[in-house]
């Protein structure tokens, strides 16, 4: 019998075109998903030394960073924002780049549309000048960011140059309690194994928890890999995988759709294949988790309380200090109860359409509080149409919502969505670092979207087992 | 394509202090909105530095170093490129850590700029020199994997991939890649969703 492999050994291997001198592997990238902000000086690059775009039909290009989730007319009124649309305008047609631009109707969070579309597929290597490319991983991609030289690299070549990579499985098995979801689990994940434990590792994400689990779920698992220090995350593909790529707009059709699962299929780690790590998690002892801090891996369940740095030990007792100092938050005290200025539902993490009914489900006949902005940002504008024709605008609207345009929004400083001075933002995104909604002292509460909506009614930080009958 | 070999980095040191220091603390996200990387060491850790009165970047004693001393997973988070982009431009040619953000490194490589490892107590060691003396000069062999300077001579880690990258000037990727297309032109033949399933489907 054939050795028995992973996943990300036999996508590696289909994908190897040689061994560079120096040991990395040159490896093909079946699709390259481009955005507006790490691109123009990578197609800049490419033009001063005379190459061209060797595969634009593997090449897919969206604008979600930049744009103004309220007023999308253009040229939009930020000048700088305007000018990078532009240049990817200009870059997309000299290289015969398809665009989803605003006016598409399938513009969004780059990690949100490749899905959606049906591009990103099993046994692909995809990569995309964003982190959170691991994102795609959900479908048994090998998938990863790439810096905006990678960029041009892969815009000459269809190739990176990369160094092998280990594995780690990382089983959760059990039964999800009420009330706790994807992000619960992958918060849980870096919590135990550390922002950067995932350095050197692709992470694969097995056990019955994660067998069970819907594509938009592992999507929200997968794309918080790099969070653990893990560049590539992925799922092997099954039977929801293939379910959920039927019939969408760049899957294979008819018979060809039964030869592609077949192969998809075959590219799963098979049973008994080694793993340079195993790690199991018993998911039914996840409760719903907040992050106190100024790292994802900075987390309590919300019924707990904040670490004391007097109690932890010696070497991280620095950052534990910097961390609350930062929060303004006191150690030994309840998260639950934190005041909230800002709720956002939103991110290539969190803004699916099921993230959208789970936060709505919270909301239902309930008011935001008084005190708290509240915006809903759906991943891409076709996920906010699907949200529409189930009538879930009005359900945001009528609890004190804004109802906003697609994009990444107030996951980051790029767009005029924004936090203002201290204020304290409960966020369905990914990043809670120094600085990363906006304001330079703003302060992010990352956790699931019915934690956020729960926070949102409340206007503190409130255990939503206690407010609405969960999932 | 000649490329500049690197295999010695010499100068003062800019001492800093801190595990998990993310891209977003690096250079925040609101200066990414540009079509180019000029002018980017402006705002090198702009938000770090006007939280406090004595951020090394803003100390003038610091603005000839060549180097850069960091601890523990540097350059986590967001892939930009514009945090090696900025450090570089800043004038720092090499930064030595205790480790790195697998992202940050691969683009740091591809900028021409070593990240090397030290232990935990090298990177004190060397960070404290730094900070008490910043004239101190030092000197990274890329070659021979050792920072040495103030009397100190520490071994460092570096990837032998990396390593031969920066020694024999093959750090910027794209000209090998390109070397022997008609390969990669035959993977992309063989790959079944680039053939067409159709074609993977007859028997061949
Ligand atoms: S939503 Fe946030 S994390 Fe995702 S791609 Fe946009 S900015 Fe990056």
């Amino acid at each position: 019998a054939v050795v028995a492999e992973t996943l990300l050994q036999k996508v590696w291997d289909a994908h190897t075109v040689r061994l560079l001198p120096n040991g990395q592997t040159q490896l093909f990238i079946g699709l390259h998903l481009i955005h507006e902000v790490t691109t123009p000086q990578a197609f800049d690059m490419l033009r001063g030394r005379g190459w061209t775009v060797k595969y634009p039909a593997r090449t897919l290009a969206t604008v979600d960073h930049i744009v103004p989730t309220l007023d999308q007319r253009r040229p939009f009124a930020d000048v700088m924002a305007e000018d990078m649309l532009s240049a990817l305008e200009r870059n997309c047609r000299w290289a015969g780049v398809r665009l989803l631009d605003l006016s598409s109707g399938a513009q969004g969070i780059v990690h949100v549309i490749g899905p959606e579309l049906g591009l990103t597929q099993p046994g692909m290597t995809i990569a995309c000048g964003d982190s959170h490319t691991s994102t795609h991983g959900a479908f048994g991609a090998v998938a990863f960011g790439i810096g905006t030289s990678q960029v041009r690299d892969v815009l000459a070549s269809q190739c990176l140059a990369m160094d092998p990579l280990k594995v780690r499985r990382i089983r959760v098995n059990g039964q999800l309690r009420r009330g706790v979801f994807a992000k619960d689990v992958i918060l849980e994940i870096i919590r135990r194994l550390g922002v950067n434990g995932g350095v050197g590792y692709a992470y694969e994400y097995a056990g019955d928890i994660v067998d069970r689990m819907t594509m938009d779920e592992r999507m929200t698992i997968c794309n918080m890999s790099i969070e653990g220090g893990a560049r590539v995350g992925y799922v092997n593909p099954d039977q929801t995988t293939i379910d959920y790529l039927r019939g969408r707009t760049h899957a294979p059709e008819n018979e060809t759709f039964e030869t592609a699962s077949a192969w998809w299929k075959s590219m799963a780690s098979d049973p008994g294949a080694a793993y340079d790590d195993d790690v199991e998690i018993d998911g039914s002892l996840i409760r719903p988790t907040v992050t106190w801090g100024i790292n994802p891996g900075q987390s309590v369940y919300v019924d707990e309380r904040l670490p004391k740095p007097g109690d932890a030990e010696p070497q991280s007792r620095a950052s534990l200090e910097e961390a609350l100092g930062f929060m303004g938050l006191r150690a030994g005290e309840p998260i639950a109860g934190t005041k909230i200025d800002v709720a956002f539902v939103g991110s290539c993490t969190n803004a699916r359409l099921s993230d959208l009914r789970e936060a709505a489900r919270v909301i239902r006949g309930r008011h935001v509080a008084p005190h708290v902005k509240a915006l809903v940002v759906p991943g891409s504008q076709a996920v906010r149409a699907a949200a529409e024709r189930e009538g879930l605008d009005r359900v945001f609207i009528d609890a004190g919502f804004e109802w906003r345009g697609a994009g990444c929004s107030m996951c980051l400083a790029m767009n005029p969505d924004k936090l203002e001075g201290r204020e304290i933002c409960a966020s369905s995104s990914n990043r809670n670092f120094k600085g990363r909604q906006g304001s330079p002292t703003g302060r992010t509460l990352l956790m699931s979207p019915a934690m956020v909506a729960a926070a949102a009614i409340a206007g503190e930080i409130v255990d939503v087992r206690a407010v609405a009958d969960g999932n | 394509m000649a490329i500049e070999r690197i295999v010695l980095v010499e100068g003062a040191a800019l001492p800093l202090r801190g595990d998990n220091i993310d891209t977003d603390r690096i250079i925040p996200a609101r200066f990414l909105r540009a079509v180019s990387f000029e002018g980017l060491e402006a705002h090198l850790f702009e938000d770090d530095r006007a939280q406090t009165t004595d951020h090394p970047v803003s100390n003038p004693a610091y603005r000839g170093a060549s180097l850069m001393f960091v601890e523990s997973n540097f350059g986590c988070g967001s892939s930009r490129e514009h945090a090696p982009q900025a450090i570089r431009r800043r004038g720092i040619r090499a930064v030595v850590g205790v480790s790195f953000s697998e992202i940050f490194f691969g683009n740091s490589v591809a900028l021409g700029m070593p990240c090397v490892s030290v232990s935990a107590d090298d990177a004190r060691r060397l960070i404290e020199v730094a900070e008490k003396n910043p004239q101190e000069p030092f000197v990274l062999e890329v070659s021979t994997m050792r920072v040495s300077g103030a009397g100190l001579t520490v071994p460092t880690a570096l990837s032998p991939a990396a390593r031969d990258s920066f020694t024999e000037g093959t750090w910027d990727a794209t000209g090998l890649l390109l070397e022997r297309f008609e390969e990669v032109e035959a993977v992309a033949a063989r790959l079944p969703y680039l053939r067409g399933w159709r074609a993977q489907a007859r028997p061949t």
